[in-house]
């Protein structure tokens, strides 16, 4: 029997296994996951949680029931790769031989890595939604805060969701507004970035909506540390930002089994292949999703196009053939802007994102960079879509591989 | 690419001024780089240089500055003293090297 192990039963995790599972012969394959905890988290509804719009009950399922019958789940704490003898530890002594391995085992965030983050004033003034405890947290601040500054701050690149920073940024503003508490608020976005956003004709868009929005950008800034006495934020450069309410999306790291394994960089990430997600250290091992250091964004789009390339490549691969298949890239992003509207983005490694129309040219019903209720019930109805079609692999109409099909570049017409 | 020239050295740069050519680069065209941007550098600044220079070397693309610090051991409150404002761009830009993309 082959062993392929999978670490991690999130997005990238889950949907390999149950991809995988219907592929690989049952007679020779044992597909096994083992993650840490049994609860599956829908991250992009955290989102909603703070304005009061989704509950614990919407975003968390067993991971258990979205595995497909014949993957093995096992739960239990990684201490160590040991990928010369292609086998893993686990903290409880229990040892897993694999043939080939996956490490799914995505980001995190780590508000113990900046000083001052973690202090007295968690939970309290500061706050992060990337975890249901934090968005739950902020929920409840959030209905209380009514006057002061509110900043919403990055403090290093790569996170996940780059975007969400902005749509929290934009869903609060509407907040604000609609409860008629606007003009009590000043709203502050902090960011390491020089702009709105990481690529120029969307950084544009988005700094504009910002604009439009009263929502200041304090750019370039990259914090050393909390004073959570004071309520500031400071700068390497020694510049300060006050707050009344913080909402911090803390430094992102990789498992820190990954590093203790010696398979990471300076942010426990995978060094692999950006096509292919194999390892650049080891021929059994590839990296998908969050875990692994290819420049792309954070995102549960990119993990699912991942996917569909690795899958093909997999079965090549383990047949000892070369693998064909080459991934681009390719991100696709709603971006909510409040008031029952949203914007989509879709790019790749080298297409930044831009305006047009999605998935049909002309017709959409998407429309790329553009604020539209259409985006905005299509992120909704991607909960349903994300439980019901893409974690059990079940075939999503949208190719892996980034089109130029409906997309307008301003820079060419002028 | 558009060439420019810089204290007699004639060198490939993009729209920001940034060398296109790693090659291109040598160490009196740091000096003349770093004066451009109002930088006299000193030992600690030619540290951060070679390592950044070393690191792209071996990794293809350029160090962002969690990198700096943690592999190449420059505390990023040091490299900001260096390099004030935006260490990262002006680290990148007088040791020849293309803008960190450590931003997906």
């Amino acid at each position: 029997m082959k062993h392929l192990l999978i670490l991690g039963g999130g997005t990238a995790g889950t949907m390999i296994a149950n991809r995988l599972r219907r592929r690989l012969d049952h007679r020779e394959w044992m597909v096994i996951v083992v993650d840490r905890d049994d609860e599956h988290h829908y991250q992009p509804g955290y989102l909603f949680i703070p304005f009061g719009g989704y509950g614990a009950d919407d975003v968390v399922r067993p991971r258990r029931e979205l595995l497909a019958t014949g993957v093995e789940f096992l739960l239990g704490e990684v201490d160590r790769i040991d990928a010369p003898q292609s086998r893993v530890v686990l903290q409880d002594g229990r040892q897993i031989h694999y043939d080939y391995l996956v490490i799914a085992s995505g980001t995190t965030p780590r508000p113990d890595q900046t000083p001052g983050m973690l202090g007295p004033q968690w939970h309290q003034s500061i706050f992060d939604f990337y975890t249901l405890e934090g968005a739950q947290a902020l929920a409840a601040a959030w209905e209380r805060f009514d006057h002061g500054q509110l900043v919403v701050h990055i403090t290093e690149m790569p996170i996940k969701c780059p975007v969400a920073p902005l749509e929290f940024a934009f869903l609060a503003e509407a907040s604000l507004r609609r409860r008629g508490l606007r003009d009590r608020v000043e709203i502050v976005f902090v960011t390491p970035l020089d702009g709105a956003f990481t690529r120029p004709v969307a950084s544009a868009r988005l700094g504009a909506m910002l604009e439009e929005r009263k929502i200041r950008v304090e750019p370039d800034f990259m914090v050393e540390c909390i004073d959570d006495e004071r309520q500031v934020l400071v700068s390497y450069d020694e510049r300060e930002v006050p707050f009344d309410l913080l909402v911090t999306v803390p430094l992102n790291m990789g498992a820190d089994f990954v590093a203790r394994s010696g398979l990471g960089d300076e942010l426990n990430y995978v060094p692999v292949d950006k096509h292919t997600f194999l390892s650049a250290a080891y021929d059994n091992i590839f990296a998908i999703g969050d875990a692994s250091d290819i420049p792309a964004s954070k995102a549960g789009s990119v993990a699912h196009f991942s996917v569909e390339i690795f899958v093909e490549n997999f079965q090549q691969h383990v047949r000892g053939l070369p693998m064909t298949h080459a991934f681009d890239g390719h991100a696709n992003c709603f971006v909510e802007s409040g008031d029952d509207k949203a914007l989509l983005i879709d790019f790749n490694y080298d297409t930044e994102p831009l305006p047009g129309k999605y998935p049909l040219p002309r017709i959409g019903p998407m429309s790329l960079l553009q604020e539209s209720r259409a985006n905005h019930l299509g992120k909704l109805a991607f909960r349903h879509i994300y439980w019901n079609v893409l974690l059990p692999g079940r075939p999503v109409p949208l190719p892996a591989r980034m089109s130029m099909a409906g997309k307008q570049n301003p820079a060419e017409e002028t | 690419m558009p060439t420019t020239t810089i204290d007699g050295h004639t060198v490939h740069v993009n729209d920001e001024g940034f060398l296109t050519d790693p090659s291109e680069w040598t160490e009196p065209l740091a000096e003349s780089l770093a004066a451009a941007i109002g930088i006299e550098l000193t030992d600690e600044h030619w540290r951060a240089i070679h390592f950044l220079r070393e690191d792209f070397a071996r990794e293809g693309e350029t160090a962002t500055l969690r990198r700096i610090s943690v592999v190449g051991g420059i505390p990023t409150k040091t490299l900001f003293q260096l390099f004030p404002q935006k260490p990262a761009k002006k680290l990148a830009y007088v040791a020849g090297l293309p803008k960190p993309h450590g931003c997906v």
